[in-house]
């Protein structure tokens, strides 16, 4: 296997995007991270996709964005693993540059998500849940995520607190990411106090709905030399899958295919929690980013709410979580989002992200899951 | 100078409450009424409709402009709730004020901006000589269909002004129009309901309009918010109209005396025009008063409106909206509520 670089990042300003159809989000993304990386050419292109078909009423999107992009012919592959997509095109990029079928690789996710109502939007978002056994009783994904809550709360004793102190932290990071959808802080209060969305959960603990893409360009490590580019390496790669049903797990507070892919992406990069120096993971609740600390062994089993109250998940904690402002604060447009974390973690080991810089950060992970965590893709990237 | 003559509004008597409707639906009534500002509004009971609402209001307009209703030489209603798809509104208001037959008339559309729409072509026609006196009103029975955000504003209500050159209460002293092409809020023919665009119908439709012609008219007329005594905004919840007036540079202060839709709702092609009447009771003479309306697809008129002394005078020969709003109220439960706004069918 050839080891890997990511050589170009690209990311705009996301919202609620009025002006903008998902193409011209995609192509001035995508334009930005070929350029960012130099290259005058692609090899293949990878999408992350979950429901263009019900957010904007089309399907082929590989193709149309090969086209749009000015790339047609090079093969371009639409990936779909719910809210995974943006990672799992990451990873199959990243297996396409090691196994050397392709040298020049664009993997990107972009979401559209502001042409339909909240109705149409909840309904989409709902397909990445067991329709069977979850969504046909009516429940919807901050209903999913409550019960986890819950769960949590009652096994560990998280307190309501805890849960909004995510929130404080993520728009505290996201105040200082000019990128980000919602870029004000809020406090305790705000959060205890905002709009009831799913008891326990309030809307300052849900991710909002985004208009967004970002995009990455990746090639072989050597291949970066040359192109006289600092190197940041894709060290590790893990992909997991679990029961979409929460009702069919063990453990309602526990992520398995996060663990198991953490496991794997550790493994590969033979790197421990204690060895990563900023965490970018999937809020897509505040609840989840706590089930995540724990499956990524970050801290122990019902320690999250703790470690998040003392601080050590800041920018200047020992194992800062989310500095990007997470999707709390970014935003979460479902297919972008695991590649936005790979842009942030690169701009991190680069130096690059200003306000917000991890000191030294030289090894990072991203994490990035699908549905209620039923699907689950963690990367690890370290600067050379 | 030309002006208003004559003003006054009309709401139904029954109300229902927020907690009424979030009872039924399951939703969180706190969150409504912190969210969107609301407490309750105005319902039509099942023999009111936007006709009948429009004849009240108009009467009242009629006893303070102390006016032969025989010299209305145009009649204009502006709503989204006409009662008939083909057969005017405007002929049956005409008729039941006594205006007919050498009078004209017709019905405007525009979402909740149709009512400042009869009022800029009634003024208008009176600035270039055409009619003595016009009529316009905004009147509405709003629809929302049931469950919607929209079913715990969507509220009834007119209001009426008449536009002359004598006795003038109030005159228009800058008039301004801001729209463009944008579909925020629709309901096609034979819906029932309307549909929105969620969030969309707030910053790129409500704001963009109502800030462009705000901004548009105090450019044309050479003024700042602070030379205006109030401000009236389209009011289709109780947080936009503050937001957009902060937004612009209007205080609470004067926001405030037009403000009614936290007890009232939304009254669509009502809602800024009664306001105005609100404002108009509480104003004293020189006040300047900036109206400014919206309504989705998109689009917003402004007035700049000076009072004179004659609101003294007028004032008392009709009910004050606030007192018609705060009085004789009869509460409804969800079930008579769906009842009279006919959410319950029979079938034929």
């Amino acid at each position: 296997m050839r080891d890997v670089a990511v050589i170009g990042i690209g990311m705009t300003k996301w919202g609620e995007l009025w002006e903008k159809s998902l193409r011209d989000i995609y192509v001035e993304t995508a334009l930005l991270a070929i350029d960012d990386a130099g290259v005058d050419h692609i090899d293949s292109m990878y999408v992350g996709s979950m429901s263009s078909g019900i957010f904007v009423g089309q399907e082929h999107i590989a193709s149309l964005l090969a086209d749009y992009l000015g790339c047609a012919p090079v093969p371009s592959t639409r990936v779909e693993t719910a809210c995974a997509s943006g990672g799992l095109a990451l990873r199959l990029g990243f297996m396409e540059v090691a196994s050397g079928m392709s040298d020049i690789v664009l993997v990107s996710g972009v979401e559209k998500m502001t042409d339909v109502g909240g109705d149409k939007a909840t309904y989409a978002l709902g397909t990445a849940a067991d329709q069977e056994y979850e969504c046909y009783h009516g429940i919807t994904f901050p209903g999913l995520y409550a019960l986890m809550a819950v769960a949590h709360m009652n096994k560990y004793g998280t307190t309501r607190e805890q849960l909004a102190e995510v929130a404080v932290k993520n728009h505290r990071n996201g105040s200082k990411n000019p990128l980000a959808q919602f870029p004000f802080e809020v406090t305790v209060e705000d959060v205890i106090n905002s709009v009831k969305i799913a008891d326990p959960l309030r809307i300052l603990d849900c991710s909002p709905i985004t208009d967004g893409a970002a995009a990455a360009i990746i090639c072989p490590v050597e291949m970066a030399k040359k192109l006289n580019k600092p190197v940041v390496k894709v060290i590790g790669s893990g992909h997991a899958t679990d029961a979409i049903a929460i009702s069919q797990r063990k453990d309602m507070t526990w992520l398995e295919a996060t663990y198991r892919a953490g496991k794997s992406a550790y493994e590969m990069a033979q790197k421990k929690p204690k060895d990563i120096d900023v965490f970018e993971v999937h809020d897509c609740f505040t609840i989840a980013e706590l089930c995540v600390m724990e499956a990524l062994g970050i801290v122990e089993k019902g320690k999250s709410g703790e470690a998040v109250e003392k601080g050590r998940t800041a920018i200047d904690g020992d194992m800062p979580v989310n500095p990007s402002g997470g999707l709390k604060s970014k935003g979460h447009p479902v297919r972008a989002t695991g590649i936005a974390q790979a842009v942030e973690i690169v701009k991190q080991l680069s130096g690059e992200s200003e306000e917000r810089q991890v000191k030294g950060a030289r090894i990072g992970l991203t994490q990035n899951m699908g549905g209620s965590g039923a699907s689950t893709v963690v990367h690890i990237f370290e600067k050379e | 100078m030309e002006g208003i003559v004559g003003y006054g509004a009309y709401i139904p008597r029954n109300r229902i409450k927020v907690e009424e409707i979030a009872k039924v639906w399951g939703a969180d009534a706190p969150s409504y009424k912190k969210g969107l500002m609301l407490e309750e509004k105005s319902v039509p009971s099942p023999d009111q409709d936007t006709i009948t609402m429009a004849v009240e209001a108009s009467k009242n307009a009629l006893k303070r402009a102390e006016i032969d209703p025989i010299d209305i030489g145009a009649v204009y209603i502006g709503s989204e709730s006409h009662p008939y798809a083909v057969k005017p509104s405007g002929t049956i208001l005409a008729e039941a004020l006594g205006s007919t037959p050498e009078v004209h008339t017709a019905d405007f559309e525009f979402a909740c901006k149709a009512g400042t729409e009869g009022m800029f072509v009634a003024l208008n026609l009176v600035k270039t000589g055409v009619v003595k006196y016009g009529l316009g009103v905004g009147a509405d029975t709003s629809q929302g269909a049931p469950g919607d955000a929209l079913e715990y504003s969507a509220a009834a209500g007119a209001a009426a002004f008449i536009f002359g050159r004598e006795k003038v209460v109030a005159e228009v002293l800058d008039t301004y129009s801001y729209m463009t092409d944008t579909p925020d809020f629709w309901r096609r023919e034979y819906e029932y309901y309307p549909q929105h665009g969620g969030r969309f119908t707030g910053e790129p439709a409500y704001f963009k309009h109502i800030m462009g012609a705000a901004k548009g008219i105090l450019k044309k007329a050479g003024m700042e918010p602070q030379d205006f005594s109030y401000v009236v905004f389209h009011q289709p919840n109780g947080k936009f109209p503050f937001k957009v007036g902060k937004k612009l540079g209007f205080s609470k202060q004067q926001i405030e005396p037009g403000w009614l839709v936290n007890k009232l709702g939304n009254t669509y092609s009502g809602s800024s025009p009664m306001g105005l009447t609100a404002t108009f009771d509480v104003a004293k003479p020189d006040d300047h008063i900036l109206l400014v309306s919206y309504g989705s697809g998109a689009g917003s008129d402004a007035f700049i409106l000076k009072v004179t002394s004659r609101i003294d005078e007028v004032r008392n020969l009709a009910p004050l909206t606030r007192s018609i709003l705060d009085h004789n109220k009869n509460y409804l439960e969800y079930g008579e509520y769906a009842k009279f706004r006919e959410k319950i069918r029979k079938a034929d």
